[in-house]
This record gives structure tokens, sequence and C-alpha cells, in this order.
């Protein structure tokens, strides 16, 4: 053994502890964005958090405004993007995973899913803007912009579909066969009600990626100060992050601190529709 | 012999397959749409402005009365948010990946990666609120030459939100690396330092290199961050403390004032989304490309 052989040996390993460190700091220190984010817009929003808060109308003057027709936009919004994404995204999963051959559309089909992901949100604002709010004539409407929104988390819902009907047992379907059932009537009754908590953790989560996007509501013209609840799908509305948009964007202190406060809104239910999901997640692994 | 009522059935089950296609073809028809809407819009820009002057125009002005449509101003932007963000990203993500993957015990890896996951999952107007009310003062304390709206804050924040990108995606790629590939290094008396350095990350490095590129490519395709943040002045710079604009910031700043809708101003921003759409597409199909390469390597 050659008399360095120790040392260098020692100096590999404290190499290595170095870099283990570094490592565990990058972890920790990403961590500690998230911490100092929460803790930076709870202290800055809490004290404008009240009752009073949640049912008022936006004024000009803070101590007189509130986040309610946010919130009843962001309802409506929500309501009407499930309504669209949840048919769409179930059925386009169901006709991947039990009907499409295996051919050239499928794979066309299968593959564009994966590059929608990609494409930036704001260019779906671009495509709601021509063909919702102008061509079809729905003007800057709830219902342009849940048309929008549910483009845009379509390929998370039809994925998570995807995966949840691919787990439904083999043997399920051949007994529904077996008793004569036809396709359509297993999909009904035996692989759908199976898949349902995986296909509902899904939407949860693609929901709770639509709460948040503002940039897309932007284009289609959802319009920042809005003191009316939308009445009808085609009311023009607001939603809670372009309140927090809004907000950020004055120049005035007290508005910030409103933002903050609408902030804390929009990720308690952020939170709430992540937890439901986590809920409904695990109580699947059980049954299985 | 069929029954009539089994003939109905037939004709139902197809009803509904076609039901099911249409459902599947949803998709299609959203990146057809987005493509003929951003080519057809632009097309009535492109008349009025030659694209020579649009790609190599150093000056980027739709709305001032003395109008220039050089989008060199909003790439340059862009690229800059896209650089800095990668600064953030990339060794921060790629380190928590490596601790996740190599370092952390099994109890640690639970409860780290769904909490780095959240970092994805806050909306990004937050992020802009955090950059502008938070980060931007700590610069223009440390540096007092940075501006109320500054590249660096925008790029910061961008940099975080897409860390759980890379971790996550840079993590399969360093789990899918074969047990005796480790194995045999650690046979040959390489420290676990070693092992890593020299045999996972080098095996794993085309699934990283695919989780870099997607975590640039939402960068630039990233939005409300930079336009509360980053500033609306289209201009030709390297420093990350002065006001700038992203592609994604104008095309917001468009939809957000009193452009009116048909004229060539209001078109700009078709042919930015154009732009933006082509590079955005192009980075994700080569990370795609990457991908399925390093599936193969190891089945």
């Amino acid at each position: 053994m050659s008399p360095g052989f120790d040392t260098r040996a020692q100096a590999r390993r404290r190499t290595g502890k170095i870099f283990k460190a570094a490592c565990a700091a990058a972890a920790f220190l990403s961590l500690g964005f998230l911490a100092v984010l929460l803790i930076d817009v709870t202290t800055d929003g809490v004290k404008w958090l009240s009752l009073d808060f949640l049912t008022r109308y936006p004024s000009r003057f803070p101590e007189r405004a509130g986040v309610r027709s946010a919130i009843l936009g962001t309802l409506w919004i929500m309501g009407l993007t499930a309504a669209f994404v949840l048919p769409l995204g179930v059925g386009s999963a169901i006709y991947l995973e039990e009907y499409a051959p295996r051919s050239w559309l499928t794979r066309l089909i299968q593959t564009n899913i994966a590059n929608l992901a990609g494409v930036p949100s704001v260019v779906y604002g671009i495509l709601g803007l021509a063909v919702f709010v102008r061509f079809l004539g729905f003007g800057r409407s709830v219902i342009a912009g849940a048309l929008t929104l549910a483009l845009l988390v379509l390929p998370i819902v039809i994925i998570s579909s995807q995966e949840a009907i691919r787990a439904v047992p083999r043997s399920l379907r051949e007994a529904s066969y077996g008793l004569g059932a036809t396709r359509w009537q297993t999909i009904r009754h035996q692989v759908v009600p199976v898949a349902l908590p995986g296909i509902l953790t899904g939407t949860i989560l693609a929901l709770s990626r639509a709460i948040g996007e503002t940039a897309p509501l932007i284009m289609i013209g959802a319009l920042t100060f809005i003191a009316f609840p939308p009445t009808s799908p085609l009311s023009p509305f607001t939603v809670l992050p372009i309140q927090v948009f809004n907000w950020a964007a004055q120049p005035k202190a007290d508005f910030h601190e409103l933002a903050a406060a609408a902030i804390i809104v929009l990720l308690a239910s952020l939170f709430l529709m992540n937890g439901t999901a986590i809920f409904l997640r695990q109580r699947l692994r059980k049954r299985l | 012999m069929i029954s009539s009522a089994s003939r109905k059935r037939i004709w139902s089950e197809r009803l509904i397959g076609a039901g099911l296609l249409f459902c599947g073809l949803v998709t299609v028809l959203t990146t057809v749409g987005i493509v003929v809407v951003l080519v057809t819009e632009s097309a009535g820009f492109f008349a009025a402005v030659p694209l020579a002057e649009f790609l190599t125009g150093t000056r980027w002005a739709p709305l001032f009365s003395d109008q220039a449509f050089g989008i060199l101003p909003l790439l340059n932007g862009t690229l800059l948010i896209a650089a800095g963000s990668a600064l953030v990203a990339l060794p921060l993500g790629l380190g928590s990946a490596i601790y996740l993957s190599e370092y952390a015990s099994e109890g640690m890896r639970k409860g780290l990666k769904p909490a780095l996951e959240i970092l994805a999952g806050i909306p990004t107007v937050v992020y802009g609120y955090f950059a502008l009310m938070f980060i931007t003062p700590i610069l223009r304390a440390v540096l007092p030459d940075t501006g109320i709206f500054n590249a660096a804050s925008a790029a910061i924040v961008v940099g975080i939100m897409t860390i759980p990108m890379v971790s996550s995606l840079s993590d399969d790629a360093l789990g899918a690396v074969p047990r005796a590939l480790r194995e045999a290094a650690y046979g040959l008396g390489a420290t676990p330092f070693e092992v890593t350095t020299r045999v996972v990350i080098p095996s794993a490095f085309s699934g990283i290199a695919a989780a870099f590129i997607l975590a640039i490519s939402r960068a630039i395709g990233e939005t409300m961050a930079v336009t509360l943040a980053a500033g609306a002045t289209p201009q030709m710079t390297i420093s990350f403390l002065e006001s700038i604009q992203t592609m994604t910031a104008y095309i917001v700043q468009v939809s957000l004032g009193e452009t009116p809708h048909g004229s060539l101003e209001y078109k700009t921003i078709f042919a930015v989304g154009l732009v933006l759409f082509v590079i955005t597409l192009g980075m994700n199909l080569v990370s795609q490309r990457i991908t399925a390469r390093f599936r193969e390597e190891y089945e």
C-alpha cells in the first residue's frame, strides 16, 4: 500500500461529505423558499382577513374592499370547467383505453396529449379569445373562460383517467362479457365505477391547476374590477387570481396587503382541494 | 337471425363509440385550433410588417406613435428570464434530486418529495406577488441600482417554481439507473460521491437533460410572475437589474389595454404568440425525443 493512500482516501471521503451536504442544502433551501413565501403572504395579509372581506365587493377604498365577486366568479368558472372537462376527459380516456385500435390516429392523439401539456397557458388564452370570445360570440363571459380552462386542463384529466382505467383488473371485464354484457355495458357498470376514485382525484388536481390560472382569463377579457356577481354563463366575471393581480399591480401599499389576503383565500381553497384528492387516492389504495 | 332489440343495441354501441372518438379528438382539435388561429391571425400582421423586419429588428414599440416591430427585445427579455431561472432551478433541482435519490432515507423521501411538489402547485400570480413584495425589496437593499421592476426578481421566482419539475424528472432518471451499475462501482472501491458523480449522473444524463429543457421551456412560457415583477420595457440588455419585457408579458399587456380589435397593434399578439408557441413546442419535442431514447437504454 502506498504511503499516501490513507490521506487520499480521507480526502475522497471528505469531498463526498461536502457533496452530500450541498445536495441536502439544495433540497432544504428549495423547501425554505416555500416556507418563506407562505410566511410572507400570511403576515402581509392576515390582518385584512375577515368575514367582511369575503362578503364585500371590491372598492376603491381598501378598508371597504372584499373578494365576493372574485369568489363567486371562481365558483362559477370551476363549476362550468368541471362540467365540460369531466365528460370530455373521461370519454377520451375510455376511448383510448377501451376502444382505440392500434392505429396512426391513436398514436397521434396520444402524442398530441403529451405535447399539449407543454403549451404555455397564455397561448390557450389566445385560442379562447379567437374561438370562444370572437368566433362563437360568447363575449367576455364565464362560459368562454370555463371552456378555455377546460381545454387547458383536459390533458391532465385524460392522463389520470387513463391510468385509473388501466388499473381496473382485466378479470372484471372478462366476467362481465362472460355474462353477455356489451362493451359499453361493461364499461359503464364495471370499469368506470371501479376507476371512479382515480378519475375524481385527477379531476380535482386538474381543477386545482385551473383555479390559479390567471393569464388565459386575462386574455379572454375577464375584468379586473367588477362589483356584481355573475348571474348566467354569459355574464362578465372576475376570479380570485385576477383580483390578486389587480391589487398587486396597484401602487398603494394597502392594496398589496389586500392582494396577500386574497392569496390566503386562494391558497386555502387550493390546499383543501389537494387534501381531498390525497384523501380519495388513499381510500382507493386501501380498496385495491 | 338478429332480433330488433339486439340490432338496436348494436347501433347504440356504435353511436357511443363514435361519441367517445369525438371526445378523443377534442385534444387534436385544440392543437389544430391553436395553429390555425396563430397562423391566420399572424398572416394579416405579416402582410403589413415584413418577416425580416420582425425577426431582426431591435426595437419593439407597436403601441407608440413611432411604431417599430422588431421582436428581438422581447426575445431578449424572455431569454434573460429563462437563463436567470435556469441558474436557480437547475442546480437546486438537480441537487434536490440527487439528495432524494441517493442520500435521503425512505421516510425523508416520502415527506420531502410531495413537499417540493407544492412549489409547482402554487399559482404563478402568487409568485409574482412574492417577487414584487419580497424579493425586489431585498435586491434593492443589497444592490441599490436595481429597478422596482427588474428581470432578477422575476427570474428568481420563475426558477423557484420550476425546481420541482427539475427535481422530479431528474429523480426519475436517477432512479432508473440499474442497481448493478452502482454495485459494480462500489466493488471497484469508489466512494458514494464517486459512484454518484461518475456513474449514476452520467448514466442518467439524457433524462436530466430532458428535465432541464422542459424546465426552461416552462420558464419561457411563464406569464404572470414576469408581468408583475419584470416590468414592461422591451429592450436589448443583459442586465438583470433593469426593467424588461418578455413575449408573454407583452401579450398580457395588450389584452389588458384598450387596443382596438383587428388593428395592426392588436394582431401583434398573434405574431408574438406564434413565436412563443414554436419555441416551446420545439423544446418539448426535443425533450421527448431525448426521453424516448433514454428509455430504450436499460430495457
